[in-house]
């Protein structure tokens, strides 16, 4: 078997029982990025010989006899805006072209602890603001499922890289849908967590109140393992949650959704909705139902006023956070400047795209005196309510169900001229960023054109156990009944 | 509501310098955001509480001790202008 075809989970038990070599696990990441990588753009910077080191030594330590941990010797992707120890970390962004940062993330040395191979940092909208990966400093990444379309965004860089075989899982970061958006437009799968789950000591902020860490891989196994891993309280962010006796995620991946109640939004299939995704959503639904679920159309509410609140919290949190840039420290420079406020505004206004300036224009005007009680205080009552509108839901279901996205992956070049029709693309997502809750995007076919289109999942706060569960049976299920129909046709 | 000088003023807050045109664009960008925001207004939210933090924030306290150690060189490496181990900023006062 090609070693490209392996989840992570797969690679390391080979590796573990010493089938096949790191530095040997690495040389096949390499070669697809030497044969495809010029035609997908996922990579911002690749660090062969840092890998190759790192992937020896490790593979010395494993016929040593040493227990290093459950992803020894699996080379992985990081999204760019995770700090990586004296490995250039650039948010996608002019200003941080050349910034290498003297810590790694939280995440990032948890993964290393596992046993993990850091190949490379991953493309990215701009400072995570988009939903296309177009807004990047460094070039377009395009979609492996069809190279005119973009991968989603903002990690598209990894979701592409994980579809590509050019790593075997990845890191990304969703503040408003950015890991499940992307792996839904690329075919693989992408965990949100519950907010505070994972450490975000070393993420570069945006939007520090919805900013979660997340997995994208192959399978729901692969994500729920990576989960185990980076998942945990962590001193240096003072949001981050201990789980406790919660974690163990990977020990939830049962085949059972006999009884579980799942509740689909019948707001959520309302005009907009693309007809190839509306069908592959509700042909996942009715798996559930085969499978001894119960699943219900339910009114969910609220729904229209999602985008409205987030762009103002987002926005708001934003020019904060961003703030910090300002030439002198680190970052980009503007050159020969007088004073010092006209240091920062030039530094500024060379360094960041065009999207970043207009989330820092919202955001400051939506903070500025007497605007600040109509915009951002309304915005975070209305998060109060969509946040009720959810505790009610969850009093009823045990998990949510409907589509990532309205669309499959839209063409390149078609999203950012109309800012507002790209912000409408989240519509489905940023709920569990406004409310903290888990999601999960699991493919679930394709539309008419081929293209994938994700089922998402949403689960309560802190029930990350039961939500993955829905999502591995749900995978199973329909990998059995793929499996059935070949076989059907392979005896004619 | 959003005039010339409304953007004006909230470049300057933002610390960004913006062309003519990017200000005809941003005013343009803000006016279509705004209203939809206002949608927000449909909901009466007087009785609602705001949300900041999605568990409910209370103040984390740990003792103040020293853990990083001395990488000022590295540091140092990433600013564009550096003089004497420190950070080169312009003239702030007048001399």
């Amino acid at each position: 078997m090609d070693i490209l075809q392996y989840t992570a989970v797969e690679l390391a038990e080979c590796i573990r029982h010493r089938k096949i070599g790191t530095v040997e696990a690495l040389e096949a990441v390499w070669q697809r990025i030497d044969a495809e990588e010029a035609k997908w753009n996922c990579y911002i910077t690749v660090e062969r010989e840092k890998a190759l080191k790192r992937a020896a030594t490790l593979q010395r330590r494993i016929e040593a006899g040493e227990q290093i941990g459950p992803f020894a010797g699996v080379p992985f992707a990081v999204k760019d805006n995770l700090c990586t120890k004296g490995i250039r970390t650039t948010c996608g962004s002019r200003m941080l072209e050349q910034f290498v940062p003297t810590y790694s993330a939280a995440a990032v040395e948890r993964l290393e602890a596992a046993g993990a191979v850091i190949i490379g940092k991953t493309n990215m909208d701009e400072f995570a603001m988009g939903s296309t990966t177009e807004t990047s400093y460094f070039g377009v990444t395009h979609n492996p499922c069809d190279p005119a379309c973009v991968p989603g965004g903002s990690s598209g860089g990894s979701a592409a890289a994980v579809a590509a075989g050019e790593c075997f899982a990845a890191l990304g970061t969703d503040t408003g849908g950015s890991v499940r958006q992307p792996a839904s437009h690329c075919g693989v799968v992408g965990l949100k967590p519950t907010y505070g789950t994972v450490s975000r000591y070393g993420l570069v902020s945006y939007a520090s109140s919805m900013d979660q860490i997340g997995p994208l891989g192959r399978d729901v196994r692969d994500c729920a393992a990576i989960l185990d891993v980076i998942a945990g309280r962590d001193d240096r962010d003072a949001t981050s949650v201990d789980r406790g006796e919660q974690t163990g995620f990977k020990a939830a991946l049962r085949q059972d959704v006999e009884g579980m109640r799942i509740g689909v939004p019948a707001d959520y299939f309302t005009e907009g909705l693309q007809p190839g995704v509306r069908k592959a959503v509700q042909d996942a639904a009715e798996v559930f139902r085969a499978n001894g679920a119960v699943v219900e159309y339910f009114d969910l509410g609220l729904t229209q006023y999602v985008v409205p609140a987030y762009y103002t919290i987002a926005a708001a949190e934003a020019s904060s956070n961003l703030e910090r840039f300002d030439g002198i420290k680190y970052g980009y420079r503007a050159q020969d400047i007088g004073t010092l406020h006209a240091l920062y505004q030039k530094t500024r206004s060379e360094g960041f795209g065009a999207e970043v300036k207009r989330r820092i224009l919202l955001g400051t005007f939506v903070l500025s005196t007497g605007y600040y009680d109509a915009y951002y205080l309304k915005a975070q009552r209305v998060r109060t309510r969509i946040r009720r509108a959810f505790d009610e839901a969850f009093a009823n279901y045990d998990v949510l169900l409907g589509p990532v996205a309205p669309t499959t992956a839209p063409r390149l070049g078609e999203s950012l001229s109309d800012p507002l029709q790209m912000y409408l693309q989240d519509i489905y997502t940023i709920s569990a960023n406004l409310t903290g809750m888990p999601a999960i995007s699991v493919p679930c076919g394709t539309d008419e054109k081929g293209l994938p289109v994700g089922l998402q999942l949403m689960g309560d706060r802190l029930a990350e156990g039961t939500l993955l569960r829905a999502a591995y049976t749900y995978e199973q299920a329909v990998k059995t009944e793929r499996e059935r129909n070949v076989s059907d046709k392979e005896r004619g | 509501m959003i005039t010339d000088e409304t953007i004006a003023k909230i470049a300057l807050l933002a610390k960004l310098e913006l062309s003519e045109t990017e200000r005809e664009q941003a005013k343009q960008d803000m006016r279509k955001m705004l209203g939809y925001i206002d949608l927000m207004n449909e909901l009466d939210t007087a009785e609602t509480e705001p949300m900041s933090h999605v568990f409910s924030a209370e103040n984390v306290f740990r003792e103040d001790v020293v853990v990083n150690g001395d990488m000022r060189e590295e540091m140092l490496a990433n600013a564009q202008l550096v003089k004497d181990g420190m950070f080169v900023v312009p003239q702030t006062f007048e001399g």
